[in-house]
């Protein structure tokens, strides 16, 4: 398990165990963690799971991928940090994660 | 049949209406067919395929059963082709605004172009609702819609001497950067980075007329819309080394499509957390003669699998028969052995 905090625009905070393999995505999905919709159900094919991790995080987070960049061209308000929480797998050196969620998903 | 300029006033008679071409509607086409039911499949894409063929028609699907890969394409055309000798009436590009029950229990539905479908029996297939354009959530966007923000070209004719601002990296994005050039005033194409989703020709007409000097090609995003009483005068933008506002009079958003329960929410029927909960013997959702399949319904131990949607379009076929006809009963038969049924599909 992996503890994961999802950071709401108001700053309010959830801490959640999620496990190893998981998504972000459905971590939060199952959850009922607000803001995350996920629309396709985590087939990278909607961009209404975007995150912003935080830059602490980027470094272990890592890069999205191709196909990733290009449905985050479907998200609004992308930065430097955006991923789709779909992509992101739990793994044990995310234990600690903050991803703050966007004002709205696009 | 397939009504798309005119709003067309008229009905379609049907036994089953189908509600949504995605795998599960295109596949009921054939199960009811195999029961001699037929069929009429509405969906508010403008090609049948629903997810498969609109959000990742590239993208390989590997768990149907005995085809180890194949696209979302590929898998929309196959099943069309399948249901193809049961001739379906298809209507694309209309979304269901309306469903009655009449008198002696069957149902009429209204679409938003005003079609009429009558039907003795309504199949919900309709995935994860209509697709709609999605809505960036700029601030005051409302205030511009149907205004001088659009997310559709009807009329190329409506953008001529118009100053153009284009937003998005698609191929809509693209080729109406190139359709519209000729006639706009200006047109200025922007998106977050240099990199384009579309086809490679696409992108490369788009190249042409910036390198020509035609069109204004800017890396960034929108952050804020200026203008009064819905006429746009320049869109705030956020970008490394462009500039802080473009000026322009209409806005063209290309940011995809999004999926809306819609209408479905308001024809009684009982919905949980956006789906439709059914009975799994039959797929009957509370209505009478509604049926639901595919990754709209919801039951114990749902799995949203396209290969679990055919399953459920097996059972729901074979429910609807009885329901259509009480008193007639099916004789199983199988589709390699049975002459009739040969018959039917045209390979007899």
């Amino acid at each position: 398990m992996a503890k994961i905090t999802y950071v709401q625009p108001d700053g309010s905070k959830q801490t959640i165990e999620g496990e190893i393999d998981a998504t972000v995505m459905e971590v939060a999905v199952k959850n009922q963690v607000a803001g995350i919709d996920a629309d396709c159900g985590g087939a990278c094919a909607c961009a209404t799971c975007h995150v912003y991790v935080a830059e602490d995080w980027i470094s272990v987070t890592g890069a999205p991928s191709e196909m990733e960049e290009d449905m985050l061209d479907f998200a609004y308000d992308i930065r430097e940090t955006s991923r789709l929480s779909c992509q992101l797998k739990i793994k044990d050196e995310l234990d600690g994660l903050n991803v703050h969620i966007p004002e709205q998903q696009g | 049949m397939t009504p798309d300029s005119a709003d067309p006033i008229e009905t379609v008679s049907t036994d089953v209406a189908i509600i949504g071409a995605g795998p599960a509607g295109l596949f009921a086409v054939f199960e009811l067919g195999l029961l001699d039911l037929k069929c009429c499949l509405i969906d508010i894409l403008d090609k049948p395929g629903g997810q498969c063929a609109e959000l990742y028609p590239e993208k390989p699907i590997y768990d149907i059963p005995g085809l180890p890969q194949i696209s979302g394409q590929d898998l929309a055309d196959q099943l069309v082709q399948q249901g193809a000798p049961f001739e379906p009436e298809m209507i694309f590009g209309h979304m269901v605004s309306e469903l009655e029950r009449l008198e002696d229990k069957t149902f009429r539905l209204t679409t938003d172009r005003g079609l009429k479908v009558e039907a003795k029996v309504i199949v919900v297939a309709a995935g994860g609702g209509s697709f709609q354009p999605k809505r960036p959530p700029i601030p005051d966007l409302e205030e511009f819609e149907e205004k001088s923000i659009f997310f559709a070209v009807r009329r190329i004719e409506d953008f001529r001497d118009r100053n153009i601002l284009i937003v998005g990296g698609g191929d809509s994005a693209l080729d109406w950067t190139v359709a519209l050039e000729p006639v706009a005033k200006s047109v200025t194409l922007l998106h977050r980075r240099p990199d384009f989703r579309g086809t490679p020709d696409s992108v490369n007409k788009m190249r042409a007329l910036v390198d020509a000097g035609k069109v204004n090609l800017v890396i960034g995003q929108v952050t804020g819309l200026n203008g009064e009483n819905g006429q746009l005068s320049s869109a705030g933008i956020r970008s490394e080394d462009g500039p802080p506002e473009i000026a322009c009079d209409a806005m063209l958003p290309f940011f995809g499509l999004t999926m809306k329960l819609g209408p479905v929410s308001d024809w009684g029927l009982n919905i949980v957390d956006k789906h439709i909960p059914v009975d799994t013997e039959t797929f009957q959702t509370n209505q009478p003669g509604i049926f639901a399949v595919g990754d709209i319904n919801i039951y114990p131990g749902k799995l949203k699998l396209i290969l679990c949607g055919f399953h459920e379009v097996a059972l729901m076929s074979h429910a609807v028969h009885k329901h259509i006809y009480p008193d007639r009963v099916i004789k199983m038969q199988y589709s390699t052995t049975s002459k009739d049924l040969k018959k039917k599909l045209g390979v007899a």
